[in-house]
């Protein structure tokens, strides 16, 4: 039947926006009422934190430097050397910052929530809590949502600052570059709110990427099998989201914010 | 305290498979009831539905006036802390130790300080025998303790009905018999209402004031512990004296092929075995819902099968005869002289599944030869007698 091939995809974006709704719902509940869970929200954020950062560190500065050598390249072609600074920042500051972000927390991150709540569902540890009157979304979904957009968003700073230090370091090192011209140039193309765009993108990759993982994770199909299957798709489809996403927040920013010119 | 829970027309299927139509049952207040069934005909899926984890297709469930499947979030979170559900593998917290599995509860739904709630959680473990276990992790100890230890946490709320999902999978008899001796002793101390769902046919025979059947996408029987155990219906027979001959095949329903193939080879439905006392608690107090045994049966004019309401109470008649004491030893000294007269184990097999049926006929039997069989040479003969008979 065409409509029951229609529906399925139909109600699985339908219950994954009903399970954003009741996040968001629960989470500003919950803080206002003072049943917010401080403790799993810090324990769930220390271990995003722990098994993001160093693998952030780790590709940002390549990022950064890939970006600084293409653009030093360039710019040496057309002889605009002393853009070069304000280009790498430019370009790490906007796009890759958050991009590195994403992948990292719906990778490492998102794939742990996901892996801990299936295993609980398939124990049937998510109906006992049910049943005792607490609701999941509140006890163990609206933490690992709010710890992850913290993380993604401190993560963010991290990959700006890493990334401009390893392009700075290669500019200057491998290319020669003016270590003065570097850091001079850093406002000429770039300004204050292409930080404040890129901490919004990463606060809202963090949470969606804790959403899909979450959503993913409470509804898996079948046994243990099914919570497999569950991880995999749910890195996917943060991933396609999140590309989606950062798509459409740039194009919105360009379109509301006035650029700055040479 | 104990509430009763009314079922009505409760229709449920997954996609376009039905799993069972038009259930309408009542639990009584504080009384004990089962739910049997064969494997996979949706009795888990039930239990899920009285709590609301699941919704059904059509039918309500009443709880206090309430409707389970039609309420707002709000309420059924309300109506949820009456209940207490015991999972199938106790469905723990991984990472909390017993003790703050049980405590967990408390903590969240009561504003008791620390030291009420662990004298609570003590008195909940202790009475589930798991004193010294308190903080080991769910992990660390066996599947019957992680049962136990989800029934503690089940009762810290002191629930007005209590659920529990197959509570004998898994564990040996002796511990079987154990949780089935604290299931009655619960409810004659807690009032609950209770519904125990399993397939365990000794757990069905001997625990509860009222079964229910599930069979073929529907509710087959839902009554008394007496009137199921002495119904003619081929099903309700089938499954409560655990035979092969019946309507209920290895895979599903047998078709009518087979049945009247069974028919002609002449395997005919042995009588009903006879009905075992019901548990009452330890304490020696009558059950929260005694009645007279066999009251049902008179009210309705039906004479129960013989040698029934005799024996040791607990123990259902598949598991052990109920014939005077002098019977069963001569029954286990016929069982061991089997398998000595090379006959080979399949006899002692079948003598061991087919001896409640015949019980009468073996008392006969047993009176007419004690005397003959005190001397050995006589051994052997009595055992073809008796292997014959239960051939035959």
């Amino acid at each position: 039947m065409s409509s029951s091939t229609l529906a399925a995809p139909l109600r699985q974006s339908g219950s994954f926006f009903a399970l954003c709704l009741d996040t968001m719902i629960q989470l500003f509940r919950s803080i206002i009422h003072r049943r917010f869970q401080w403790r799993e929200a810090i324990e769930q954020g220390w271990f995003l934190a722990s098994v993001t950062i160093l693998p952030t560190a780790l590709v940002s500065i390549p990022f950064g430097a890939v970006i600084a050598l293409q653009i030093g390249n360039l710019s040496r072609q057309v002889g605009a050397q002393s853009f070069t600074g304000s280009a790498a920042v430019l370009a790490i500051i906007r796009e890759a910052a958050p991009i590195v972000c994403a992948l990292l927390i719906s990778g490492a991150g998102g794939s742990a929530i996901c892996a801990d709540l299936g295993s609980r569902k398939i124990r049937d540890e998510i109906d006992a809590m049910e049943v005792l009157g607490i609701s999941p979304i509140e006890r163990l979904v609206v933490p690992r949502v709010f710890a992850s957009m913290f993380v993604a968003l401190l993560l963010n700073g991290l990959v700006s600052v890493v990334g401009v230090i390893g392009g700075y370091t290669f500019n200057v090192l491998l290319q020669h570059g003016t270590p003065g011209a570097y850091i001079a140039s850093f406002t000429a193309l770039a300004q204050l709110p292409d930080l404040w765009v890129g901490e919004f993108k990463a606060l809202i990759f963090g949470a969606l990427a804790a959403l899909v993982a979450a959503y993913k994770g409470l509804n898996p199909k079948g046994g243990p099998k099914g919570v497999g299957d569950a991880v995999n798709q749910s890195v996917i489809i943060a991933f396609m989201l999140l590309f989606l996403v950062n798509f459409i927040v740039t194009t919105v920013y360009f379109q509301v914010i006035p650029q700055k010119a040479i | 305290m104990g509430v009763e829970v009314k079922v009505e027309g409760l229709t449920k299927s997954f996609g376009k498979q039905v799993i069972w139509d038009d259930v309408s049952l009542v639990l009584p207040k504080g009384e004990i009831s089962v739910l049997l069934g064969p494997s996979g005909t949706g009795k888990s899926v039930f239990l899920k539905h009285l709590v609301g984890l699941l919704r059904p297709d059509r039918g309500h469930i009443y709880i206090e006036g309430k409707d389970v499947p039609n309420v707002s979030e709000r309420e059924l979170y309300e109506i949820r802390k009456m209940f207490g559900v015991l999972f199938q593998d106790g469905a723990l917290f991984g990472s909390m130790t017993i003790y703050d599995n049980v405590a967990f509860p408390l903590r969240e739904h009561t504003k008791k300080n620390e030291s009420d709630i662990k004298r609570i959680v003590m008195e909940k473990l202790e009475l589930t025998g798991l004193l010294g276990a308190e903080e080991k992790l769910p992990g660390e100890i066996s599947g019957g303790m992680r049962k136990r230890a989800g029934l503690a946490r089940a009762l810290v709320l002191d629930p007005e009905i209590l659920l529990f999902d197959e509570p004998d999978s898994g564990l040996d008899p002796v511990r079987t018999a154990y949780l089935n001796q604290l299931i009655v002793d619960l409810n004659a101390q807690i009032e609950a209402t209770m519904l125990i769902v399993t397939h365990d046919v000794n757990t069905a025979r001997t625990v509860p004031d009222n079964i229910g059947l599930l069979y073929r996408r529907h509710l087959a029987m839902f009554g008394p512990r007496e009137m199921l155990l002495s119904s003619q219906e081929p099903v309700v027979r089938q499954f409560l004296n655990a035979r092969r001959q019946g309507p209920i095949g290895m895979a599903e329903e047998k078709d009518a092929a087979e049945l009247a193939a069974e028919k002609e080879e002449g395997e005919e439905i042995p009588p009903l075995p006879p009905i075992p006392p019901q548990i009452s608690p330890s304490s020696g107090e009558p059950r929260r819902a005694q009645r007279e045994p066999g009251q049902w049966l008179k009210e309705n004019n039906i004479t129960p099968p013989p040698g029934s309401f005799t024996g040791e109470e607990g123990y259902g008649a598949a598991a052990a005869p109920t014939a005077p004491p002098a019977t069963t030893e001569s029954a286990g000294q016929r069982q061991r002289s089997a398998s000595s007269d090379g006959g080979g184990s399949v006899k002692v097999l079948q003598n061991e599944k087919k001896s409640p049926a015949k019980s009468t006929s073996s008392k006969k039997t047993t009176t007419k030869k004690t005397a003959a069989r005190k001397t050995p040479a006589n051994k052997s003969p009595a055992t073809k007698n008796s292997a014959k008979k239960t051939s035959s």
